[in-house]
């Protein structure tokens, strides 16, 4: 059975433009605790960069550790935002509708979050303009061929791609917190509505947009992970990177973690700012349905890739994966890695009552994604840190508290985005809920009346 | 000099609204001359009003093509300007070109569309003309914008039409 509030537009704007316009008293405390955790990560920072990079755990052979793990994971994150609002626009999906902005906000932060990760990996972050064709008085110009050039290329078009995307479709919210503010907000909020008026033509050129660039910002979405699969897969002297699946297995591994991470937000959604009226049980369990897909088309490549890797049956590569599984710490961690990302969620995901419950998917989700920065881990360092011929240096990897530290910064600073957003802009978006009020009508199926939708 | 006014009349259902901008209409007013405001998206023609045509899909194709041609002039131009020949191979190489080509092609037809978007649809808009904060609650803003001769009778009209309220908007004093 469908649930649907039916909310007058005036009630639609009170809710969700309460705590935009007012502050919440969970809020302070909330940015407080993760500001406090972000700053003693840059205090990290700071020493990092005072010290150089002989204060992490990144030393010969294994020269990528937790900061490159962190950044391939926030590049996974940042793939559910717009994967889910995209194509659930495309397919004009109803359940989208309270989703969508959480989604493409979560994007924006998860993108920020993995490119701070370059800069803590870096020894001298100064000069990552020399990325760019900046250089003009020394004439060396970078290296094309080099996927680090690639990813920034990739990785600045899907931000800047995002940014436009999430303005676009928040400028009629723009106007309906403009016309609800008053004071210095509201000449804030009428400068950033740009005028909007609600005129057909406003109104037909913002269904236009959203499909459009829609359209447009899913090729960027697929590029972008498959580049940074490249990153590993296009070294051809690292057992378990060289592999011709990496971009399709990263997309979809991007897609499961990210998905996750939207019903993760979803049920914060419905916890601290009480939006259980819009966000219903059958959202989540529609993004239940849709994450028992994704994860068992994740789990199939996964097989892909060991299959392929083991089906030649190299003996550097079969002691490359006897290291991921049976090897101290690797193996532990390889046992996690497969009973939280798959193991335990989908067969929890087969029961409706979990998929409609908050909590069940809370729990699950985070457990997705405890699995799925370990996948990244896994790829990376025992890759790296396994002897190989003609190779002089012996080396284990164990991470610093200044990784550590920075790592869990990375996570108090996407907390502190979504939540600083949240305060500003509305994070629900009111005109696609006022919109799926009037398109929907009760139909007579027998005796009972049933909730239907209209769509154009 | 000529001026012209605005008039908003306020409706609370889209049936009086419709019938509104019939009169309107009627009244012998272009439409050009009428709007509808809503604080929310309805079906096209829902109102009786003409389909709005614009130009926004030629927009993200100029983009297209301005990216492409940024990315081949970064990625040959720097390859060029600094020609090291590795392994007898050519300096130009395609594939590493094309990814960042790709990116270029994707990034301007984005930009485009974007501008496109915010061109099309009129905005930014300066001033906000006839408009009241209660559209974004619910109610149907019908305005029409007109000579000061003309905007008497077009009051009239809506008054009729038995709106919810009724009000003046800005005046605007063109010069020629």
């Amino acid at each position: 059975m469908q649930e649907y509030s039916y909310a007058s537009d005036k009630e639609i704007n009170k809710s969700l433009l309460k705590d935009v316009l007012g502050m919440p008293k969970w809020w302070l405390a909330a940015f407080g605790s993760l500001l406090l955790v972000w700053l003693t990560g840059m205090g990290a920072y700071g020493w990092e960069l005072n010290q150089g990079m002989g204060v992490t755990g990144v030393n010969r052979p294994v020269y990528w550790g937790f900061y490159i793990t962190n950044f391939v994971f926030w590049i996974g994150i940042s793939h559910a935002g717009i994967m889910v609002s995209a194509i659930l626009r495309l397919t004009q999906a109803e359940w989208r509708r309270p989703v969508t902005r959480a989604a493409e906000v979560l994007t924006l932060f998860s993108l920020i979050a993995a490119l701070t990760n370059i800069a803590f990996h870096v020894g001298r972050p100064w000069r990552l303009y020399w990325i760019g064709p900046y250089d003009f008085s020394r004439g060396i110009w970078p290296n094309i061929r080099s996927p680090f050039v690639w990813d920034p290329s990739a990785v600045g078009t899907y931000l800047i791609g995002s940014t436009l995307f999430v303005f676009i479709a928040l400028i009629p919210d723009l106007a309906a917190a403009r016309d609800r503010a008053t004071g210095f907000p509201r000449k804030i909020y009428a400068v950033l509505s740009l005028g909007f008026r609600g005129t057909p033509r406003q109104w037909k050129l913002q269904a236009v947009a959203g499909i459009l660039l829609s359209a447009l910002v899913l090729p960027v979405f697929v590029s972008v992970h498959s580049i940074v699969s490249w990153d590993f897969a296009v070294s051809i002297g690292v057992e378990g990177w060289h592999s011709t699946i990496f971009a399709p297995y990263f997309i979809i591994g991007a897609i499961h973690s990210g998905v996750s991470a939207v019903a993760m937000l979803m049920a914060l959604m419905v916890w601290l700012w009480k939006w259980d009226k819009y966000i219903t049980p059958d959202h989540f369990d529609s993004i239940g349905r849709l994450l028992i897909i994704v994860a068992t088309t994740w789990f199939f490549f996964f097989a892909l890739e060991w299959i392929f890797a083991l089906y030649t049956m190299e003996s550097a590569e079969i002691a490359l994966r006897e290291w991921q599984i049976f090897k101290n710490p690797m193996g532990p961690l390889f046992l996690v890695f497969m009973i939280t990302s798959y193991f335990i969620p989908v067969p929890a995901w087969l029961f409706k009552k979990v998929r409609r419950s908050p909590m069940g998917m809370f729990i699950t989700t985070i457990l997705v994604n405890v699995g799925m920065w370990l996948e990244r881990f896994l790829i990376i360092v025992p890759s790296l840190q396994r002897r190989s011929p003609l190779e002089f240096d012996w080396g284990s990897y164990a991470p610093s508290i200044v990784e550590i530290l920075l790592v869990t910064s990375t996570f108090a600073f996407v907390g502190m985005g979504v939540l600083l957003f949240a305060k500003v802009f509305p994070l629900v978006p009111i005109f696609d809920m006022k919109e799926g009020v009037r398109l929907r009508d009760e139909i007579q199926v027998g005796r009972r009346s049933v909730p239907a939708t209209i769509r154009e | 000099m000529i001026s012209s006014r605005s008039v908003i009349a306020l409706f609370k259902d889209v049936d009086s609204a419709a019938d509104a901008l019939d009169a309107v209409r009627a009244g012998g007013f272009e439409s050009d001359e009428y709007e509808i405001l809503t604080g929310t998206p309805y079906p096209e023609g829902a109102f009786g009003e003409d389909e709005p045509k614009h130009g926004l899909y030629r927009y993200p194709l100029v983009g297209a093509a301005c990216g492409f041609i940024m990315g081949l002039i970064i990625t040959a131009g720097t390859q060029l300007a600094y020609p090291l020949v590795t392994g007898g191979k050519p300096i130009l190489s395609v594939p590493p070109m094309s990814v960042i080509m790709y990116e270029g092609t994707m990034l301007g037809s984005i930009i485009f569309t974007v501008i496109g978007v915010i061109i099309e649809s009129r905005l930014p808009r300066v001033f906000m003309g006839a408009y009241d904060t209660r559209v974004t609650e619910g109610y149907i803003g019908i305005t029409v914008t007109t000579s000061e001769e003309k905007i008497s009778k077009a009051e009239e009209i809506l008054k009729k039409t038995k709106p919810e309220d009724l009000k003046r908007g800005w005046e605007q004093k063109d010069f020629d």
